[in-house]
């Protein structure tokens, strides 16, 4: 069987998987870190989504082995030593961007990337289509576009570079 | 998921080799192949990972602009080369997917994959492009065969596509909002390869040209030279989505607002 060293969360991982276990499975099963969650079977919802060497994934649709080598970001490994809440994390608890937090996770994840990738700022109608790959059954998206309109201001202020 | 084989070669060769052994797969971004697999459609013996090969990165010349095939949408998309050569490319894999999606597919896989309703076989078709493989160059026209039909030998991997400059080009898509997929999408040029009108997402055999809009483009570079220019449903797709009455009728309204924007 094949073996993968990742990084994941800043932790240095070696596990054996099969040629077909996605990074999702690795990630749940084999390291227990179930906050990152399966929401289809097509690739579409993103309630799955991690970060890979700094980037936005979908972890269903990425392969264990394909990761050998990688830096992984989960929900798990977003907040402080101490518990302080990543900026978005936090925005999207002030502004109730959540109400089951099944797509949460990935639509945290997805989120962070967006406004890391963007640095000179989003319009609210600009945050809404960058979501485009993650879907919220409960919300209507209302107040996790303002949650990330809120934390885009937070992440790019001088103070917390 | 049925199990598999996993490699992953460092040199074309080896890959070229791997992909011998019957029933393996070749995997890029693997945004199509894992969904595909997921759903047990497929039973590849072994799957051949490309990303080892160095196909990716984005070369520009006076006349073309060549993409290797490992290249993501998202590099296309954020490439400011691209953007400067021909801007309609950058927009087009800025429009495929989802940012996830974008961050692994890549343009290898997309043409490999000739899926009827993806966006960069209309710009390889308009644009007159040329696909570059482990063992010749193929023309675009001779390339697409149907959909999800290609020219490509079971064993042949695409390694790079280049791109002639127009003088004029833009991709105007109508998205299916659900998948993100081309319910009809558009890609028309003015270049070195005449006047081209690529039609995605609407077509029973994959992506088409268009003769009735490209000789009234020919004649007259306007939105108004479309209007009255008959399509006809008889070889559209009919589905869920749209029947092949309303695809034929998009086909004129998107392509008009693609020489619009184009200018
Ligand atoms: C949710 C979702 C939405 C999407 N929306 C769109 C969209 O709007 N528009 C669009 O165009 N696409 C869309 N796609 C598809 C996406 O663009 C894929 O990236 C693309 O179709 C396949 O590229 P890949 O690199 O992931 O290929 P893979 O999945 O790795 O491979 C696809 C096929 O091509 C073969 N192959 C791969 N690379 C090569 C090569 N270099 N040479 C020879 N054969 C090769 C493989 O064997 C396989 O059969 C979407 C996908 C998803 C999951
Ligand atoms: S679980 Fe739905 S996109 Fe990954
Ligand atoms: S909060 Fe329930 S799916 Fe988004």
């Amino acid at each position: 069987m094949p073996q993968v060293t990742l990084t994941v969360n800043g932790k240095s991982a070696t596990v054996e998987v099969e040629g077909r276990t996605l990074l999702v499975e690795l990630l749940r099963e084999k390291l227990g870190l179930t906050g990152t969650h399966v929401g289809c079977d097509t690739s579409q919802c993103g309630a799955c989504v991690v970060h890979v060497d700094g980037v936005s994934v979908k972890s269903c649709t990425m392969l264990a082995v394909q990761a050998d080598g990688a830096k992984v970001t989960t929900i798990e490994g977003l907040a402080a030593a101490d518990g302080t809440l990543h900026p978005m994390q936090e925005m999207f608890r002030e502004h109730h961007a959540l109400q089951c937090g099944f797509c949460t996770p990935g639509m945290v994840m997805a989120a962070i990337d967006l406004v890391n990738s963007n640095p000179q700022g989003l319009s609210q109608d600009e945050i809404r289509h960058g979501l485009e790959g993650n879907l919220c059954r409960c919300t209507g998206y209302h107040n996790i576009v303002k949650a990330i309109d809120a934390a885009q201001g937070i992440m790019h202020a001088p103070a917390a570079e | 998921m049925y199990d598999f084989t996993y490699q992953k070669p460092a040199t074309l060769a080896a890959a070229v080799a791997a992909l011998g052994a019957e029933d393996a797969k070749a995997m890029s971004g693997g945004m199509t192949l894992i969904p595909v697999l997921k759903q047990r459609l497929n039973k590849p013996s072994v799957v051949v990972d490309l990303s080892g090969l160095g196909l990716s990165g984005i070369r520009v010349t006076d006349s073309a602009v060549v993409i290797g095939a490992m290249t993501t949408h998202i590099t296309v998309a954020s490439s400011a080369e691209v953007k400067r050569a021909i801007p309609a490319l950058a927009a087009l894999a800025g429009l495929i997917g989802d940012k996830e999606v974008r961050h692994r597919g890549t343009i290898g896989g997309s043409l490999a994959n000739n899926d009827p309703a993806a966006d960069y076989p209309a710009a390889v078709l308009a644009l007159g492009a040329t696909i570059t493989t482990s063992k010749r160059s193929i023309a675009a026209e001779d390339y697409f065969q149907g959909m999800f039909t290609t020219a490509l030998e079971a064993d042949e991997v695409i390694t790079s596509v280049s791109f002639p400059i127009p003088a004029k080009a833009a991709y105007v898509k109508f998205k299916n909002p659900a998948s993100r997929y081309a319910m009809v999408g558009v890609f028309v040029a003015s270049g070195p390869a005449g006047v081209r009108v690529a039609i995605t997402g609407a077509g029973q055999g994959g992506v088409f040209r268009h003769a009735g809009f490209e000789a009234a483009l020919t004649a007259n570079w306007s939105a108004d030279a479309l209007k009255g220019v008959a399509t006809s449903a008889d070889d559209l797709n009919s589905d869920i989505h749209a029947s092949a009455e309303y695809r034929a009728h998009l086909c004129g309204v998107i392509a008009q607002r693609a020489v619009k924007a184009a200018g």
